[in-house]
């Protein structure tokens, strides 16, 4: 089997599920309780909390576990809409941002928020002139994604920061659920960057778990009420297993993460300079530095994404049709359609989406298995 | 750079007169207990200076630990050669080279403690100066106020070089002021009061009052592990535990509400007393600080003080909250000492305690109880631990956690 479909999810790394059942089996006192059970699973929390702050270069109080990417993103969009109305309610997003951004905004805007959308290029990159030409004065969020789960582009997020400085009270949210352990880190670390949403099962870790980075001082209302837990600002007890596996799984991510990041640009770039070659294929990731160096996204000429998706499935490739989350309901991609592509060729594109554990000898068989499903559609596409 | 010794300079103890040898050997003292885990050390204390020989350990990790010890006013890592001026040059330029930025101006400092050495001082600073301008482009000399200063000092068994000077601890060394006892609660200001009394050379010894049913082990594990903090600049502190619960029932139970606090503490200033008496210390320290509490206004402190005459002292009794604070957090309590543990002070708190409590009155409501029997209880059921820098307390199974994460 070559799996190719990292940014749909990964595969849980040994380790973290050793964590896991093991934190299940040994600290299953909850957090909150007083007694002796309740402390080695508070200490087993207060730990993993500080290992992720480590980390991502961050103070522990600014790291808030979560169930997700998707409620991370959801609370930072909803809980800066609470916090700040009474300063505006205008809120600034991307045409290309994953749907738990794009939904949250969408309903905000039914309850009286008005959001902008800022249109992209061709690479699906914004025009930095465009988010300061719709910042006004009752602006209270922009919040951009980092690397785009599509088609990989990185939007430029510096840029972003350098206009945001002039606005200090303008929350600064950053989706980072697809660039962690992409060697962006230094990125997604820019002083003006206040908020920044993980998610565990993207790298290896457990589902249903995940963190955002709140920078000191950034007041969010939590969307989660109840106990208290996290600091009154997300009840609900504490995923501890899933916690300390995902602090587990951001370590061995971490770990030498230059040379994992070689390595899938390798791969990409080997797939990436094969298929290029064929005449019916357009790509729409690029092999440059605007793009991450784990998502490829292309199409061949004529032919459905979901066809060639399940063309390789037969190879026992595993890859996706663009955003695994939308790719059930048969839409064509947001991304896609945003960077102004022809829907009938939109219709074509399939995403590889790498992870480091996938070889240069995969991509081999990937550029194989792509020769025949080519040559088996020619008949089509001419 | 790999270095072979520090330098270490004594802090104000230099002026100390007679008392020197006492304080140098107290200091010696105090730096090989630090420095124990170290085995292969050499540790000299000559009249003005003490020597560390590394014999390869690591210099970084010695710094910081010394770094931590009062008495210390500053050090410096220092390279041994061979008494042969090759080396000498060649080590001299290596050193100014490490930290040398373009437009800096150095200096050459020599000493001799050997005056047979083939070359006096100044032919020393002029040889290796001229070495360094012709190697190193673009320096220049400053003698008044250079960047860099290149310590060179002949020495019978060698040349030492040094070019980094690191600020001490300051203060006396601990233990050559003589002993106290600190009343240590687990709050914020008493730890500071320690880390203060320690400074100023005082060997420390933990007083701190437990009520089991009352408080739990937690509480008491955190004034340990608060004890361990302190426990870095005089290398160990004994910690003595003492039973309070039963004194407390009686005083609840006797006692009219408004006089709870003050008799409890003069119970608890009477048996530290008795402690230090039989323990031969000299003075009681605390960590009030005027007008905090009701336990701390002028009117309190003298109803409690008023149970004996050793001297009370208050290191941090002038200092703000927030002042108090700074030092706790420099000194790495703070997090320790904000723990919501219930402890012996807050559970017999009274609703309304009396802020400016009369002393008659006070007498009077502690004859209530039977303070000699009950502190001879107190006093029979002491335990007292050693506590040095590394204890863990309050912490799991570290190696688990490891595994885990």
């Amino acid at each position: 089997m070559i799996y190719f479909d990292n940014s749909a999810t990964t595969l849980a790394a040994p380790q973290v599920l050793q964590t896991y059942q093991q934190v299940s089996q040994d600290f299953f006192g909850n957090p909150s309780s007083l007694h002796n059970l309740g402390d080695r699973a508070a200490g087993l929390l207060r730990q993993s909390r500080q290992q992720i702050a480590e980390l991502i270069h961050a103070k522990p109080d600014e790291i808030y576990f979560t169930s997700g990417g998707t409620e991370g993103d959801n609370w930072v969009i909803k809980g800066t809409a609470l916090a700040k109305r009474q300063f505006g309610k205008h809120l600034i997003t991307t045409a290309v941002e994953h749907p738990a951004v794009k939904n949250s905004m969408a309903q905000l805007e039914q309850l009286g928020y008005q959001v902008t959308y800022l249109p992209v290029d061709e690479k699906g990159q914004i025009d930095p002139a465009d988010l300061q030409a719709a910042i006004r004065p009752d602006t209270i969020l922009v919040s951009i994604m980092a690397v785009n789960n599509e088609i990989g582009s990185i939007q430029p997020l510096a840029a972003a920061a350098k206009i945001l400085r002039q606005y200090p009270k303008i929350h600064f949210h950053v989706d980072a659920v697809q660039s962690i352990g992409k060697g962006l880190l230094s990125l997604l670390r820019l002083p003006r960057i206040d908020f920044l949403t993980f998610s565990a099962h993207k790298f290896h870790g457990p589902r249903g778990t995940g963190f955002i980075y709140a920078k000191r001082g950034r007041q969010l209302a939590p969307l989660l009420t109840g106990g208290g837990q996290e600091r009154n600002w997300r009840s609900g007890t504490e995923n501890l297993p899933a916690i300390a596996g995902m602090a587990k799984a951001l370590r061995l991510l971490l770990t030498d993460e230059q040379t994992k990041v070689k390595q899938q640009q390798a791969v990409k770039d080997k797939v990436y300079h094969h298929v290029a070659q064929a005449p019916k294929v357009t790509l729409f990731s690029q092999d440059n530095s605007d793009f991450a160096p784990h998502i490829l996204c292309f199409g061949i000429a004529g032919v459905r994404g979901e066809t060639i998706v399940h063309a390789f499935e037969n190879h026992g490739i595993y890859i996706s049709t663009t955003s695994a989350c939308s790719s059930r309901s048969g839409d064509i991609s947001g991304t896609l359609a945003a960077m102004k592509i022809a829907d009938d060729v939109a219709t074509s594109a399939i995403r590889i989406s790498l992870d480091e554990n996938n070889t240069l000898a995969e991509a081999q068989a990937f550029n194989a298995a792509f020769d025949k499903i080519y040559a088996r559609f020619q008949l089509i596409n001419s | 750079m790999t270095y072979t010794e520090i330098m270490v300079r004594y802090g104000e103890l230099s002026t100390k007169g007679k008392n020197r040898r006492r304080f140098i050997g107290r200091l010696q003292g105090n730096v090989t207990k630090a420095l124990r885990r170290f085995s292969n050390l050499e540790i000299r204390a000559h009249r003005d200076r003490l020597h560390v020989i590394l014999n390869g350990e690591d210099s970084q990790a010695v710094m910081h630990r010394l770094q931590q010890i009062f008495g210390i006013q500053n050090f410096s890592p220092s390279v041994r050669v061979e008494r042969d001026m090759t080396q000498v040059r060649k080590m001299a330029v290596k050193m100014i080279k490490a930290q040398y930025q373009p437009g800096q101006t150095f200096k050459i400092n020599t000493r001799r403690s050997d005056h047979h050495f083939e070359m006096d001082t100044n032919e020393i600073n002029a040889d290796l100066g001229g070495v360094v301008l012709d190697q190193i482009p673009g320096i220049k000399v400053q003698v008044h106020h250079p960047d860099i200063t290149l310590r060179v000092e002949v020495r019978l068994d060698g040349i030492y070089l040094s070019s980094e000077t690191i600020q001490g601890a300051g203060g006396l060394p601990v233990g050559s002021a003589g002993r106290g006892m600190l009343m240590l609660s687990g709050g914020i200001d008493s730890p500071v009061s320690g880390y203060l009394a320690l400074k100023r050379g005082v060997d420390i010894q933990m007083v701190h009052f437990y009520s089991p049913p009352y408080t739990s082990a937690k509480a008491l594990a955190k004034a340990k592990a608060l004890t361990a903090k302190l426990a870095v600049y005089g290398g160990s502190i004994q910690f003595i535990e003492v039973p309070f619960a039963h004194i407390q029932e009686e005083i609840k139970n006797k006692v009219p509400e408004g006089y709870l606090m003050t008799v409890q503490r003069r119970l608890m200033l009477r048996l530290t007393d008795e402690i230090r008496q039989q323990r031969h210390g000299l003075a009681i320290f605390n960590g009030e600080s005027l007008g905090q509490v009701a336990s701390q206004t002028l009117e309190s402190m003298a109803a409690i003080n008023d149970v004996t005459t050793t001297p009370v002292l208050r290191p941090v009794v002038s200092l703000d909250k927030n002042e108090i604070i700074k030092i706790a957090q420099r000194i790495n309590t703070f997090d320790l000492s904000i723990l919501p543990f219930e402890d012996c002070c807050t559970i017999f708190a009274p609703p309304k305690p009396k802020t400016k409590p009369n002393l008659m009155r006070t007498r009077h409501y502690e004859d209530l109880i039977d303070v000699a029997g009950l502190m001879k209880e107190a006093l029979a059921g002491i335990k007292v631990t050693e506590i040095k820098p590394d204890d863990q307390f309050l912490t799991q199974d570290q190696s688990e956690i490891n595994q885990l994460l």
